[in-house]
């Protein structure tokens, strides 16, 4: 199909223009991409929230709430931006243009399907933990220059604690690519042809994927974690001074950050676009290599989200102190151990 | 698409922030005041300034995290090679971690992964 828009493309706009064009459709995508994603998630948040707590949720905006999300947009469209006086304005005014082009670039390497995927480099998954590793900057520069002491400790606690946790996640993430031997994120893929790496990487896997899960949602500064906007302690945390659509780009890029630990995580573990297949169950393996890739591939993410959002209703906050010590003291230790364990256990052959 | 892809998702994620907080512009009134220019810090009206000297048990734990964050990076190659390599690849990184591993228990030891 991609193919057939390339020639549809260079028959309208002729060989010299086409590309150019193509880049803006691309670009076009991966926006209606990420704000229809973030559209469903914020509904989806809210609801399986509401129904954990015996609540309904939004119900008034359109038939069961669903148009809740754009109600909210357009108020926040229509809200005076305000600056404080004694903010460093550049910083403040760059800031969330810096968190949301960041999360942005992070889904170059990402595989939708076979076919659907920007750039796939070798060093994908590097690509995407060094990148998504740049947004502690403008979250940090968010919280130094609006002059708030609520936002100056909210975008300390986060920094601590992303760069902390950002070492588990590695870990996490080095066990797999030991085990299939590649950095490119489709030959980690491919390598799963036969499995997924949480079945077929025997007890290694399955540990690193649940650190990888902790690692990760700590990373997004989302309940059990969200330290860095502890409402009860620091208002709103980094993000306080900042309103109307400034403050919307913060909370895009939030979402959009949990899509790309939830492909990612999807890509390592879950199988990317791989169909789930059962030895020997050959008419159950037909069945599904029925359903195309990219189904697969969104189902998955979608069942990553979800399990995110299961966290934040479930888990009480910790403290800081509580935080730094779940890091340093278990989770880093683990990992490093499991990564030693996964090495004996794909040199003596043992993953299928 | 190559490296070109970097630039199209640079140019729109930068552009969808411009267009989102250039129509907020727009389309909202501004009537400023020098209230609402304040810091928010709860109605209560800011006390000193906020740029001060910083607990430094941040920083300790931003240093740690340098130097083994750099030994995750140095285990990348290894990773992708570790396959065929075999076993003197699964001797070296026994000796690596357990070095790594010594150094966080030296820190621990330290003191510097407790808070305060």
């Amino acid at each position: 199909m991609i193919h057939w828009i390339g020639q549809k493309l260079n028959d309208i706009f002729g060989p010299l223009w086409a590309p150019y064009v193509g880049y803006i459709l691309v670009g076009l995508v991966i926006i209606t991409l990420v704000v229809v994603m973030a559209v469903i998630s914020i509904y989806l948040e809210r609801k399986i929230a509401a129904f954990m707590q015996m609540r309904l949720g939004p119900m008034r905006v359109g038939k069961w709430g669903t148009l809740q999300a754009f109600a909210d947009v357009f108020k926040l469209m229509l809200k005076e931006s305000l600056t404080p006086a004694q903010a460093d304005k550049q910083l403040f005014h760059i800031a969330p243009y810096l968190v949301l082009t960041v999360s942005f670039l992070a889904f170059a390497p990402i595989a939708f399907s076979p076919t659907l995927q920007l750039w796939d480099m070798n060093i994908g998954v590097l690509y995407i933990t060094s990148i998504s590793s740049v947004g502690v900057i403008g979250i940090l520069m968010a919280g130094w220059s609006s002059n708030n002491k609520y936002s100056l400790l909210g975008a300390m606690r986060s920094g601590a604690q992303i760069v902390s946790y950002e070492l588990s996640a590695g870990i996490a993430i080095l066990t797999i690519v030991m085990m299939s031997g590649s950095l490119s994120v489709s030959g980690i893929i491919q390598s799963q042809a036969d499995g997924w790496w949480i079945f077929k990487g025997h007890i290694p896997a399955i540990i690193a994927f649940v650190i990888f899960a902790i690692a990760s949602t700590a990373e997004l500064n989302r309940a059990p974690f969200d330290l860095a906007e502890a409402e009860q302690e620091l208002t709103a945390g980094f993000h306080t001074e900042y309103s109307g659509m400034q403050f919307a780009m913060f909370f895009l890029a939030e979402y959009t950050n949990m899509f790309i630990v939830s492909m990612l995580g999807t890509t390592l573990f879950l199988g990317g676009w791989m169909p789930l297949h059962i030895a020997n169950w050959e008419t159950f393996n037909h069945l599904m290599d029925k359903i195309p890739p990219f189904l697969w591939f969104f189902g998955k993410v979608f069942i990553s989200l979800f399990m995110i959002i299961w966290f934040r209703w479930t888990f009480p906050r910790l403290r800081i102190d509580q935080l730094l010590k779940l890091e340093w003291k278990y989770l880093l230790p683990i990992g490093m151990v499991n990564l030693v364990i996964g090495a004996i256990v794909t040199w003596l052959g043992w993953i299928f | 698409m190559g490296i070109t892809s970097l630039l199209v998702l640079f140019l729109s994620g930068l552009g969808f922030a411009a267009l989102a907080i250039g129509l907020n512009k727009i389309l909202s009134y501004s009537r400023p005041n020098p209230i609402k220019a304040e810091p928010y810090e709860c109605g209560v009206q800011t006390h000193g300034t906020t740029w001060v000297q910083f607990n430094v048990g941040y920083y300790l734990f931003s240093l740690v995290f340098l130097i083994f964050d750099v030994e995750i990076v140095f285990m990348y190659p290894w990773a992708v090679v570790f396959k065929q390599v075999g076993l003197v690849a699964l001797i070296e990184i026994i000796f690596f971690i357990a070095i790594l591993f010594f150094g966080l228990l030296y820190a621990y030891k330290k003191k510097a992964l407790t808070w305060m």
